[in-house]
């Protein structure tokens, strides 16, 4: 006896590989600018072997030009043979240049995706919470103020066994009901994700392009 | 009538009294004076986490201690210790041979913040088990509303009921939460009391909600010819270990009236059990009783999306399951045998975040 499927917010694994795999396919179609590369499906690795079931959804290397440039660049001088100054403009450029890592994971717990991400210098070193703070929007930074240990917080990223960043799923279930609530069954698990991101992206400071949400 | 699997307070209070006996050295580059201070012996609750031992142990070195103020952080042979993970857990997963006293080495400074979550003392402890409760009240109910809906004073006293290990005290808040003992008629006693907060739907009486069992597993490999345990490769890095975070789940129509723990391991841990013929034949029962699944349907025939339920193992996968074998289960320190019900384990070895946490080690 097939039970219906009860829209609470929540995915089961197969549910999320699907929508992972769907999010996969239609980045990779959109005509994305060369500031973002693509996200892609990273199977877990248990005992050295790649799992069949299991895995997480990977968008690497986004830049984002540290808030330290903007002063820099208002100084520009508009005369463009300027030499001297634009290099120093191009070298303090290049030591704001943030390099983010995105992983979409799913969490067996609150059976929704869970966000992990970091940051790195142009020189490798981690971002620390207060560099990253710096590249939060206005409102993330005054949540984070708010709820220090429940929004964003430094834990280990489960398949990689390093701390990450990431953003408390405890809420998840209950947002994700209210902004599926008209979608058909189908429609609701295989845009999961899509529409997850444009929540959780907006949260990090992860520009989505529309044209996901299109129909196409 | 108590059924086999009820909660006992004897088992509790045996929980809640385990320690670990610790010897804490001060690593050598910590020393400031001669001769260096001798090491620190005490006791660790096993339930507890090393940064509530910090203040006492910077106590007993304070006279050698460098100048300035880093997190303290531990070690057991190279490896830096996860301070989120409990002293008990961290203890029976990295001692195959039981290690007393367990030979530890403080560290004042150069805290590896690309290995460890930061600490910040006190507070992160704290609310790591505040999230980590959050976390099983989810499981185990569907929503963390009774957690979240705690008065301050009831958080504050829970937390210090854990912190000072105080059973008493902690039961008297913990059972305001509803979050157990699991029935054995695969029940939660929340569910049978009210109905989910977080369903709109009235929930008919043919669909019953499954038992959602909070475990966190971590598998740790030895050697394949291991024969006796103090011969065990000490773990050198945490990439070595497997952490699963997965709750069990039982469901009423599997016909099961009697769960062991072997059986609860193979659903969590498919990959140590499939040469098992045994094992195989069980693979197909989630699929038929998994609602979740019905979705999936639509996109393709039910007899294509049956047949890739098993999926076929590379050769390579194979080679692997064949040759990981189960050689041991630790729970709070004792070695499980496979047959014991796995809903006993649940309700008289789980930490107080209530997780049942599971020390398992494969050769390979």
């Amino acid at each position: 006896m097939g039970g219906s499927s009860v829209c609470d917010g929540t995915l089961s694994l197969d549910e999320f590989n699907a929508s992972a795999k769907a999010l996969v396919t239609k980045w990779s179609g959109i005509d994305v600018d060369n500031a973002l590369p693509d996200w892609e499906w990273r199977p877990c690795r248990k005992m050295g072997v790649p799992s069949e079931t299991e895995g997480f959804v990977a968008l690497e290397g986004v830049y984002r030009i540290g808030a330290g440039s903007q002063s820099e660049e208002s100084d520009d001088d508009p005369v463009p043979d300027d030499v001297v100054e634009h290099d120093t403009w191009v070298q303090s450029s290049r030591d704001n240049v943030h390099l983010y890592d995105f992983h979409i994971v799913y969490s067996f717990s609150y059976k929704v995706p869970v966000l992990y991400f970091q940051g790195l210098q142009s020189g490798g070193q981690l971002l620390t919470l207060d560099e990253i703070k710096k590249d939060l929007p206005s409102h993330s930074l005054q949540l984070l103020n708010e709820s220090k240990w429940t929004f964003i917080t430094r834990e280990e990223h489960p398949h990689l066994s390093r701390p990450w960043f990431t953003l408390h799923p405890c809420g998840t279930s209950d947002w994700m009901k209210l902004l599926l609530h008209k979608l058909g069954d189908k429609d609701r698990s295989l845009q999961y994700l899509s529409a997850w991101l444009s929540v959780v992206g907006q949260a990090v400071g992860l520009k989505i392009p529309l044209k996901l949400y299109c129909n196409s | 009538m108590a059924t086999a699997a009820a909660w006992s307070e004897e088992a509790a209070r045996l929980v809640w009294g385990g320690a670990v006996p610790l010897q804490v050295h001060l690593h050598d580059a910590d020393v400031t004076a001669l001769p260096p201070p001798p090491p620190f012996l005490t006791l660790g609750p096993r339930i507890g986490y090393f940064p509530l031992l910090v203040s006492t142990i910077k106590a007993h070195f304070s006279s050698s201690l460098p100048p300035g103020v880093d997190t303290v952080w531990f070690e057991y042979k190279g490896l830096p210790l996860k301070w989120y993970i409990p002293i008990g857990v961290l203890f029976d997963l990295l001692c195959a041979d039981p290690e007393r006293p367990w030979n530890l080495t403080v560290h004042f400074r150069g805290y590896p913040a690309d290995i460890l979550s930061p600490c910040e003392g006190e507070d992160s402890v704290k609310w790591n088990y505040n999230n980590s409760l959050k976390e099983a009240a989810f499981i185990i109910t569907g929503n963390s509303k009774n957690v979240m809906n705690m008065s301050q004073a009831d958080q504050l006293a829970m937390w210090e009921s854990v912190r000072k290990g105080d059973l008493d005290s902690y039961m008297n808040i913990s059972t305001k939460l509803k979050l157990g003992p699991f029935e054995e008629d695969f029940l939660v006693r929340t569910s049978s009391l009210e109905p989910r907060q977080g369903s709109d739907e009235p929930e008919s009486p043919g669909s019953v909600k499954p038992c959602r069992v909070p475990v966190r597993l971590y598998v740790r490999r030895v050697q394949q010819d291991l024969e006796y345990l103090e011969d065990a490769i000490p773990v050198s890095d945490w990439e070595s270990v497997s952490y699963i975070n997965r709750p069990f789940e039982i469901r009423k129509e599997g016909g099961r009236s009697y769960i062991a723990l072997e059986h609860a391991l193979e659903t969590l841990l498919p990959e140590f059990f499939s040469s098992k013929p045994a094992a195989r034949a069980a693979d197909p029962e989630p699929a038929a009783t998994t609602p979740d699944s019905e979705p999936k349907d639509s996109d393709t025939s039910p007899s294509t999306h049956h047949d890739e339920k098993p999926p076929p193992a590379s050769p390579q996968e194979t080679d692997v399951a064949k040759k990981t074998k189960l050689k041991l289960v630790r729970v709070q320190g004792i070695e499980l045998d496979m047959d014991i019900p796995f809903l006993w384990v649940a309700n008289n070895l789980k930490n107080p975040e209530r997780f049942l946490h599971v020390c398992v080690y494969v050769s390979a």
